[in-house]
Parts: structure tokens; sequence; C-alpha cells
């Protein structure tokens, strides 16, 4: 660098610096851009649904069933038919995803095992939701005879939403500190006592929050409910007794919206944007929750 | 007191030793073991975390009801070894132990004996507090619930706060979160947690490098009060609150090749005014560490 007497010296932007500042304050704009890009789309894709859909929403079209007649046509069944497959889904699932999440993290041995399944479900996580289906008609259709049943439905999405939950749960566990696990294991607490007393509650935010994210997932999952045969015309409510229930066939919401938008009727359109905003709707309160909860049980440790 | 092996009074006084000669000198230290009945012996333990070694040879016997320190410079191996005291390294995978660690005569890394049982018996009191993020009368109760205590809870909280010199501090709300304590406060609750189970020994690995002056001075108080009822082995970087708290101090050096050895071990006093190995002088003199 040249020596710069006191009098030459300028502290206004020059030469290379300018050309590095250039750089970074073109990025800071570029990167705007690309953000705002992402927001845009969605805002002009749900203005679209808005436009086309507000007017169908009403009671009605929340309580009647499925019909050729567009304007008769509603969401009941399909509603129905999503509360018992999500339910049943989550009641599978969880303790499934957060028991393997516990065991991968707490309990198993470093060894090959572990790494094997680590890998799996890694793996596994990134796997599209056709395969299950495919995976869910051939085992829980078929092979088991359970036909195109809320239960076949419910055992393919909860394999679909396994990997993700253990991973997030895993995530979780890992953030309650060590010191917490060494201070119980200090007094003479048992691992499962640790793990039960300490860990698990530390990490239950966090769990919670991964369990919604996937639920959410589930909630608007197609194509695999598609392959196992929820494409059916539901004009029943399904029963209060799951032994009964989850024998039924059914459809589901996002399954309705598919159907709506593929017939040739104009007024079928009003219909899916319909049902669209109220799906998004849930979706988004479902996400909303989980953001509070996380803000809520923030711990500083 | 018989010493295990003595050096020539004349050659102890330093001359111009290097401190990395006097760190490597092969010579064995001096190592006097108590004439007390101790609680703890070690026979030639030897310690590797995976293929590193960390400890080397560590025979000593440990004295009952008394304050024991262990000092030496960083790295060490000083808390390894207060750590194999109560199968804490089990902890840690790929750690490898040999050599003997009895308990009131029990060997503690016999095949079928429970760790769990080990770590209710000889407590543990860590660097920085870690308090449950519960509430106070929580993290007190926890260690007895756990090991199926069925008394007064109440009771066995109070005792083990008022042990610990906190009662007075909290007594008017235990609910309240054991995080919302001052440093020196979350470290005797820990201490009162600890106790909660009646150990007859309780580990403390440098519990008041974390505190202030004052909360510091409270808890070596703290420790000498104990130590009437209790065995107390502390883990110390700092030699005056070692000079200050003990009954007996065990000097420990890392060599060349990082293996922790124990160089002296007797009363505090003789120790740090009539220092048997050059090494130890050394080290309280301030000529390395």
């Amino acid at each position: 660098m040249p020596a710069d007497s006191p009098e030459t010296i300028t502290l206004h932007a020059t030469g290379a610096v300018a050309r590095r500042q250039a750089i970074s304050r073109g990025s800071r704009y570029i990167l705007l851009a690309a953000s705002l890009l992402g927001v845009a789309m969605l805002f002009v894709l749900g203005y679209i649904t808005v436009v086309d859909g507000i007017g169908r929403i009403s009671i009605d079209f929340l309580t009647n069933y499925p019909s050729r007649f567009a304007d008769q046509a509603g969401l009941r069944s399909s509603a129905l038919g999503t509360i018992w497959v999500l339910g049943t889904t989550i009641v599978l699932a969880i303790p499934v995803a957060v028991g393997t999440a516990i065991w991968i993290e707490e309990f198993a041995p470093k060894n090959a095992l572990l790494t094997f399944v680590k890998l799996n479900l890694a793996n596994l996580a990134g796997v599209p939701s056709i395969i299950y289906g495919i995976l869910g008609l051939a085992v829980f259709v078929r092979f088991a005879d359970l036909g195109p049943s809320i239960l076949a439905g419910a055992l393919t999405l909860t394999l679909m939403i396994i990997p993700m939950t253990v991973i997030a749960s895993q995530e979780a566990i890992k953030q309650v500190p060590p010191s917490i696990r060494q201070a119980a294991l200090a007094v003479g607490a048992t691992q499962w006592q640790t793990v039960w007393y300490h860990v698990l509650p530390s990490a239950l935010p966090g769990i919670i929050t991964g369990v919604i994210l996937s639920v959410s997932r589930a909630a608007g999952e197609t194509a695999a409910l598609i392959m196992i045969g929820a494409f059916a015309f539901i004009a029943y409510d399904h029963s209060l007794n799951p032994g009964q229930a989850l024998q039924d066939d059914f459809t589901t919401i996002p399954i309705q919206i598919y159907n709506w938008t593929i017939r040739p009727q104009e007024a079928f359109r009003a219909n899916a944007a319909a049902a669209i905003i109220l799906l998004m709707v849930a979706v988004f309160a479902l996400n909303l929750t989980a953001a509070l909860i996380r803000e809520r049980f923030r711990r500083t440790f | 007191m018989r010493p295990i092996s003595t050096i020539d009074k004349a050659n102890s006084t330093l001359t111009d030793t290097s401190a990395t000669e006097l760190i490597n000198q092969g010579s064995r230290g001096a190592i006097i073991e108590p004439e007390e009945p101790s609680v703890f012996g070690l026979t030639g333990l030897d310690f590797w975390y995976g293929t590193k070694q960390a400890l080397r040879g560590i025979s000593m016997q440990i004295p009952v009801n008394r304050v024991t320190a262990l000092i030496g410079p960083s790295g060490c191996g000083k808390s390894t070894m207060l750590r194999c005291l109560n199968r804490m390294n089990d902890l840690i995978p790929g750690v490898r132990i040999e050599g003997s660690v009895r308990y009131h005569g029990h060997e503690i890394y016999a095949k079928d004996i429970d760790p769990v049982e080990v770590r209710r018996r000889i407590g543990m009191v860590f660097q920085k507090p870690n308090p449950f993020p519960k509430s106070i009368f929580e993290n007190v109760a926890f260690g007895a619930r756990v090991n199926g205590f069925k008394g007064d809870m109440q009771e066995r909280v109070e005792t083990s706060l008022r042990q610990a010199a906190l009662w007075g501090e909290v007594n008017d709300d235990l609910k309240k979160s054991g995080l919302a304590l001052s440093g020196g406060q979350q470290q005797r609750l820990c201490i009162a947690r600890a106790l909660a189970v009646q150990p007859d020994v309780i580990l403390m690995d440098e519990p008041c490098s974390a505190l202030d002056p004052i909360a510091t001075l409270k808890i070596e108080d703290l420790i000498r009060d104990l130590a009437k009822d209790l065995t107390i082995i502390i883990v110390t970087h700092n030699m005056q609150q070692a000079a200050r708290v003990s009954d007996y101090t065990a000097f420990m050096l890392a060599g060349e090749q990082g293996v922790g050895e124990l160089i002296e071990y007797g009363p505090t006093r003789e120790l740090f005014t009539n220092p048997r190995d050059q090494r130890t002088e050394g080290y309280i003199t301030g000529r390395f560490g």
C-alpha cells in the first residue's frame, strides 16, 4: 500500500474499494429481488384462488356431500375423511417416530447398526411420496387385504412421515445440553429416568413443532393416497366407532380438489378454489401454531 | 509416615533446571498413604480415551471424612481421575480402564457392578453449575425420588438445602426456577441436589471456577462443614484453595506423552511447605503450570 501523508488521505470509496462496495450493494438488491419473487408468486396464486373461490365458501359448502351438480357439491365427506386419516396417522406415527429418535440419540450403541438406521432414515425422508403410495397399495391394500380403507391410508401416510419426524425429533433431543444428562446420572438416575424426566420434557417443544410440520405435510398429501385408491365418491359420514370407520373407503380434501379440477364444467373450478382456500387456511394455522410453540417455549439453558 | 521413595534433600532446591527438564524427570515422586481409614483405594489405575492414554499407574488411598484435593496443571488428568471414581467416564464411548478402584473394599469396575448403585453413593458436583430447568424443590427432590425415597420429601429437601447453606435464601419460594438463582446459589443448589441422595462421598470438579470470590468463599466454608460427615474429593486448579480447604493433597502431572501420573500425595500442610518432589515444588512455586 502506498504511504499516504495526512493531507492526501481520502476516506471516500475509491478505486478497488468502490468496486467491491458496488458489488456488495448490488448483491443485496439481487437477493432481495429473489426473495420478493418467491413471495410475489405466492401472492399472485393466492389472489387468483381467492377471487375464484371466495364466493363459494358457505356453510352449505362445508356440509354438503359431493355431487355431480357443482352448486350442490361440498366438502363434508372429504373433510371427515381427512380428519380420520390424519388422526389415525398421528396416533400411529408419533410413538414410533419419537421412540426411534430417543433410541438413536440416547440408547443406541455407536455401532454399524446405528449408522445403517440413520442412513436409511435420511434416504427415506427424500423418497417421493408416490413411491409410498405404491408401497401402500402393494402391502396394505392388497397383501394385508385392507382394501382402500382409512386404515390403509393412515398406514401409508405413517410410513411417509416417520423419517422426517424422526429427524426433527432427533434435532430437538440434540438441543438438550449434555450437562443436564450428566447431572441426572450423577445422582443415580438410570438412563430411562434421565430421558423421561429431563431430556424429553426439554425436547418436547421441538418435537411438537416437528410433529405439527409432518402432519401438515401429510394433510396435503395427494399422490400417495390416490395410489391406494382414495379417489372415491363418498356420500355418507364415517361412524364414530374406529372399528367401523377404519375399514371405510374414504377421500380427502386434496383429492377432492383434484377431483373437481379435472371436471370439464367451469363451475367446479370455483369449488376447487374454495376448497384450496380452506386447506391453505388450515395448513397456515398449523404452521403458525408450530411457530408459536417454538417461540413460547424457547428456553435459555 | 513412611514415604515410598525419598529424594535427597540437598538436591531439592531449584537451580537452573529448566521447567521442561523438571517435568520430564523420570524419578518417582513421593506418595504418602494416610494412616487413617480410607474410603477409596486406587491401585495401578490406567485410563485410555480410545488409543490415547490419559492416566498411568495411579495408586493412592483416599481417607474417610476428609477433604482431599487434586491439583496439577491443565490437562494432567485430574478431572479424568475424579470421574473414574463414580464411573461417570462410562458415558464416554471408547474409554478403557485397567487397574483397580475399590470403594470401601468393593471393586467398582467389576463386571457385575451396577453403575447406578455406584453413583447413588458417590455424588458429583460439576464445574459449571447445572441445575435442572425446574423448581428448586424439584431439583433437590429428583435424586431422592428416582432412588425410591418414600418418606417425607419436604423434610428431605429442607435438610439438604440446610446442609448446603442455601435454605435461608430460598425457603420463601421453593417453586422458583433453579435457573433464576445467582451462580453461587445455583452451585449450592447442585450441592443440595447431590446431598439429597445421602451419599457418603461427594466429588467436586472445580466447583468454584465459574464463581465470583465471595461465592467461592461461601462454598469453601461449606466444604469444610460437610467434611465432618462426608468424604470430599475436590479437583482444583487454584492452589491457594487447595491449601485453604483440604486435609490431603495429591499433585498430578502429565509427562511428555501427555499421560497423567500421580507425582506426590500427602497431608496438605506438608506438601505445600515441604514438598518431597522437585516437580511439586516447581508447580507450587509457579515455575510452571
